[in-house]
């Protein structure tokens, strides 16, 4: 699969059909993989690298890549065409000077977790439903739960939201298996509840990673750095901030995050944010019906649409008065 | 900081026997920012609007906060006292301590707490206001109804008559309406065309009326006061110019099978037609589903008897733009589709026939010139079966409509009687589930139909219809009597239920005017502004807005005239200057805002921006019309960034609120 | 457990109908908790989840969301977006442990001041039993 995609992304250069190519390139160590944009069929060969850590998520980059001129294919997974769809449905990206390149995913590692299982790893390939990784130490069996990401345990589907073109074979959705933890989350009582969401919350340090990689956070200017908003201090002076930043941001981006989990993947500290997304999602799906954000272009998201007899808010799954 | 004024008001005793007024004011008065504190008996009288204006000059404020009563009550009053003094109405707040404190409270002590606490409150919202200005929009002194039925004639003819010009767009080739059809109406059995043919000749000939039949609204653009709409004219292939109604081609044309849509295909007529006879405007129309020059460009009968020269088949639709300032929508009903009642046999026997069809069978106009004949063979009918709420009171089986459609009783109820009295040999039997009879002289006129006329009328449902040898076989149910019922019918007749026209929705969504779950439009307010739509300067005339009957309709049609002249007697419109505003350096053209406005209020524009390095860029921004804008406030939520605010509510006004009642 | 505890309450009432129906019930002298603090919002859809988190994060124990009953919305559909933003945050804080009963949304015509006098005395005796919100004040600060 390297092989092919990469080869298409030299035919895609040479041919002139785009100007520039979005993928992936190797960091200091081959699972620290960066989006990066090539320019040269040259430099594709030199850099460009698909493998088992293409986890970043690049739709996000088309939002200033489009903005350029001239045309960008890019490379982009089953979740990543759904971040995609919704940025053109929000109108954030000129999808007309994209050329999407959709690519079968069969799930991506998570550095830390192959590090953590295999210290110093040199390379890392798929042998049978696991990986089998060369440490400095020798060889190393790895299963799938111990080497790939969380979002790709429980993946949410390998079915295409869109593409120009296909590498591999076009999937189907996953089994819901990703509202498991928020399930059991719901089962607990509220102080265990609490509990878990104090000790993850307060490791928290405001790297702001998660609302960086975020699709949906793709505001122009961010409400927390917008003065009119009245809660855009930074500093401690106003804890507000801090303490609420991940309510308020799961909230902002309600009907709109495509769950595609980079927010968990990103954060420094490990806290799972994707379970407040997906809490947020079962619901809207459980109240409103199924929705799948980026999924219809033309579907009205939940929050900005109503029926006459919704649930009250109180709880009880009472439903509304029938207008 | 401001310098911000404060005035307690006593209210008499209201608040002042319970709120130390004096350690509110003193206690306030230390508020950063406040320069001025004093309390008064009466900050509504003249002399406490004075001291209030007195103040703003003597201590320069830039915002006042009144401790007094509700807002809803004397908030214009202090918005005027403190413009006479040059200060911006809108940097008034009001900290509501009468209905809010003062009356609910016994405990002084608490009371007088809580007074400083929404004082604290107010004075820190105040703070924050900015001086808002309302705005003006001019108003196009012209108005639209669309629908030309007796609804939106004598919303044309009241607003007309007012002295302002208004077109009436109907997308048949005659106004007139249901109206036209109807023959006899209740409760006066008055003949519908004697009083509604002269309301047509009257519109047709007042200066200030402009009729554009056969014409269908295409696009609306604008907002109150400053609609811009595009009106297709149809083609009707003839010249309205040339044509003089004579008629000869209607005679003439030898395409003859074409279904008669006024009698509701109980007849036909040629491809060139005049709907009837009293038609406004009375000119001819081909029909070009059935005209033969048009689909094989053989023929041409009717341009060679027309001694005007007025048939043109080249003649192609026409669009126009015209600008109006007020819009009513007139698009009236129709009778419901009979196809899921198939226990009716109404597809299968020519007999059954829906009330609108039986007035047509009863009208000296209508195919069978005023004889009650069978439409199957011709002969005079002896028994009808009448049965009401077809398709209406329907419970969730998705087949009928859940509502009552109001007019169906007493329609029944003068069918019948018309049936007995020209045909006193005829038996004629009435199926319902209530007779609903709210009206002036409506029960009487039932009562008559039973007590003079002998209508039996029975409460009980028809399960079923079986045309057999000629005769329809009706199995039905007597509740009271509690027993099955079988009548060997002549004709059975189906009292309708009414949906609104089909062209309803697309309109609706053409306005940005809401509608409920059947179609019907929406009212601004159920009870106080029943002919108004939540979309400004859009009014609501006739059934579009809820079953009606005629009296009902002309009401509703002289009200929404009424509202439209209030309207377009105004030279200017004053905006509600609290509207939303984005921020359009922040804002992301998302659209998310527009999705939730419910007055259409929020358009985008491409807008250059200065980007990084001396780079031009553009964005899709979002555009509030203040005229149009209501200030609800629904899209500054809806903002994942922030970037729309409200005015007078904004973001950091009610967060300061939050902070100085929490603190 | 505090004694005489005097929780504060933020209600925001759309002007409309619960505010009008809060100026009943002072018209009609109807008894209500002090510590009751009503915020005049132009439509229940005007109120923003950030509004209620800050509320709580400053000291709040109590939120109530005032609005006009469905289908009677002066702007037609305000209170249908406000129900479902209000039913989601509700669910989510109930998700994070924050107490589900400090939160409420109750649907108020103008000429329910008996209604809203009974609320307001009802959601004060929850949330007094309830006690003070510590919850979403100290959510980041872990107690060792």
């Amino acid at each position: 699969m390297q092989a092919d995609v990469k080869t298409r992304a030299i035919q895609l250069l040479e041919e002139g059909q785009v100007d520039r190519v979005l993928g992936w390139k190797a960091g200091e160590f081959f699972y620290d993989l960066t989006p990066a944009v090539f320019t040269s069929p040259q430099q594709v060969e030199r850099e460009f690298v698909w493998s088992s850590f293409s986890g970043p998520n690049l739709s996000k980059y088309l939002i200033a890549e489009t903005r350029k001129p001239g045309k960008i294919a890019a490379f982009l997974k089953p979740c990543d065409t759904y971040s995609f769809q919704q940025l053109r449905k929000e109108h954030r990206l000129q999808a007309d000077r994209v050329y999407v390149v959709a690519v079968q995913c069969p799930g991506m590692c998570d550095p830390d977790k192959v590090q953590a299982a295999a210290p110093g790893p040199i390379s890392l390939r798929k042998e049978g439903d696991g990986f089998l990784v060369q440490t400095l130490y020798g060889e190393k069996r790895l299963t799938r739960q111990a080497a790939l990401e969380e979002g790709c345990l429980t993946c949410k589907t390998k079915k295409m939201a869109y593409f120009d073109e296909l590498i591999g074979q076009d999937g189907q959705d996953g089994d819901g298996s990703r509202f498991d933890q928020v399930h059991r989350l719901e089962a607990m009582t509220p102080e265990e509840r609490f509990a878990f969401w104090q000790g993850e919350l307060s490791r928290c340090i405001r790297c702001n990673a998660c609302r960086n990689v975020c699709p949906a956070c793709s505001c122009e200017k961010c409400v927390f750095d917008n003065p009119a908003s009245g809660v855009e201090n930074k500093a401690a002076a106003n804890r507000f901030e801090e303490n609420l930043f991940h309510i308020i941001r799961a909230f902002h981006v309600a009907g709109r995050c495509t769950d595609c989990g980079e927010c968990s993947r990103v954060c420094p500290q490990h806290i799972p944010l994707h379970l407040l997304n997906r809490k947020l999602i079962e619901d809207m799906n459980r109240l409103y019906g199924p929705y799948q954000a980026g999924g219809d272009l033309e579907a009205k998201a939940p929050l900005t649409d109503f029926r006459y007899d919704d649930p009250e808010p109180d709880g009880g799954g009472r439903r509304g008065g029938a207008q | 900081m401001g310098r911000i004024g404060v005035f307690v008001c006593w209210c008499g005793s209201n608040i002042a026997a319970t709120v130390d007024v004096k350690a509110v004011a003193e206690t306030l008065g230390r508020e950063p920012g406040v320069v001025y504190a004093a309390d008064y008996q009466y900050m509504c009288s003249e002399a406490g609007q004075n001291l209030l204006v007195q103040a703003i000059g003597q201590y320069k404020l830039t915002g006042v906060v009144i401790c007094s009563c509700s807002p809803r009550m004397h908030e214009a009053t202090f918005r005027k006292a403190a413009a006479r003094a040059g200060l911006n109405p809108y940097l008034v707040e009001i900290a509501n301590i009468r209905e809010q404190c003062s009356w609910i409270h016994k405990d002084r002590q608490v009371a007088t707490e809580k007074a400083i606490i929404l004082g604290r409150a107010a004075i820190a919202k105040v703070q924050l206001n900015a001086p808002l200005t309302a705005g003006q929009s001019p108003v196009t002194k012209r108005a639209l109804v669309i629908g030309g039925g007796i609804a939106g004639i004598q919303t044309a003819l009241d607003i007309a008559e007012a002295g302002f010009p208004v077109d009436i767009v109907e997308k048949e080739p005659t106004i007139g309406g249901k109206m036209a059809q109807i023959d006899k109406t209740f409760p006066t059995l008055d003949c519908a065309a004697c009083i509604l043919t002269p309301k047509m000749v009257d519109a047709a000939q007042n200066e200030n009326i402009d009729i554009l039949a056969y014409a269908q609204v295409e696009k609306v653009e604008g907002f109150v006061g400053n609609f811009t709409v595009t009106i297709r004219h149809k083609a009707r292939y003839v010249d309205p110019a040339k044509c003089t109604g004579c008629g000869l081609c209607t005679e003439k044309c030898p395409q003859k099978r074409v279904p008669n849509a006024f009698n509701l295909g109980l007849d036909n007529r040629r491809a060139i037609y005049i709907p009837f006879a009293q038609a406004v405007p009375k000119i001819a129309t081909i029909d070009p589903a059935y005209c033969t020059k048009l689909n094989t460009g053989k023929c041409g009968v009717c341009a060679k008897v027309c001694t005007a020269g007025a048939i043109d088949y080249q003649q192609t639709d026409r669009l126009e733009q015209r600008q109006y300032g007020a819009i009513v929508a007139a698009t009236g009903f129709q009778p419901i589709s009979l196809e899921k009642f198939g226990e009716y046999a109404y597809q299968q026997s020519p007999d059954v026939v829906t009330s609108l069809e039986f007035e047509r069978l009863m009208n000296a106009a209508g195919p069978t010139g005023g004889t009650l004949l069978r439409p199957s063979d011709g002969k005079h009918p002896h028994t009808l079966v009448f049965v009401q709420c077809v398709g209406s009171r329907c419970q969730g089986d998705g087949r009928g409509k859940t509502y009552c459609s109001k007019i169906c009783c007493m329609y029944t109820a003068k069918h019948a009687m018309l049936c007995r009295e020209k045909y006193p040999d005829t038996e004629v039997y009435v199926f319902y589930i209530d007779v609903r009879t709210p009206g002036k002289n409506f029960d009487e006129f039932y009562r008559r139909a039973v007590e003079e006329y002998g209508v039996h009328y029975i409460k009980g449902q028809v399960g079923k219809v079986v045309p057999q040898n000629g005769v329809l076989k009706v199995q039905a149910s007597d509740l009271l009597e509690n027993r099955q019922l079988h009548i060997d019918a002549d004709m059975v007749i189906l009292a309708t239920a009414m949906e609104p026209d089909p062209t309803a929705r697309a309109l609706a969504t053409q306005l940005t005017a809401s509608m409920d779950t059947n179609d019907f439009f929406t009212e601004a307010h159920p009870k106080l502004r029943p002919v108004e739509s939540p979309t400004a300067g859009v009014f609501l005339s006739g059934a579009c807005q809820g079953p009606k009957d005629i009296p009902d309709t002309v009401a509703q049609a002289g009200a929404a005239a009424a509202k439209v002249i209030g309207l377009l007697v105004k030279d200017h419109l004053t905006c509600n200057p609290c509207v939303a505003k984005p921020d359009e350096l922040m804002c992301n053209g998302c659209s998310a805002c527009a999705q939730v406005c419910p007055y259409g209020a929020i358009t985008y524009v491409d807008k250059d921006f200065r980007g990084p390095n001396r780079t031009t860029l553009r964005r899709r921004v979002a555009q509030v019309n203040p005229a149009v804008c209501q200030g609800c406030g629904a899209c500054t939520v809806t903002c994942p960034s922030g970037a729309m605010d409200l005015l007078g509510f904004s973001n950091r006004q009610i967060l300061a609120e939050v902070d100085a009642i929490c603190k | 457990m505090q004694v005489n505890f005097t929780p504060t309450i933020v209600a925001f009432c759309c002007n409309w109908c619960s505010y009008a129906g809060a100026d009943l019930s002072g018209t009609n002298r109807l008894q209500y908790p002090a510590n009751v603090k009503i915020i005049r919002i132009p439509c229940s859809c005007r109120l923003n989840p950030m509004f209620i988190l800050r509320a709580f994060q400053r000291g709040a124990d109590g939120v109530i969301l005032c609005g006009c009953h469905p289908g009677d919305c002066h702007y037609t559909t305000g209170n249908y977006y406000a129900r479902r933003r209000m039913t989601l945050l509700f669910s989510l804080l109930d998700y994070l442990g924050i107490e589900r009963e400090r939160t409420r949304v109750e649907w108020i015509s103008a000429a329910e001041g008996a209604k809203f006098a009974a609320t307001m005395a009802e959601f004060t005796e929850t949330i007094r039993a309830l006690g003070e919100n510590r919850r979403l004040e100290d959510l980041r600060c872990k107690q060792m």
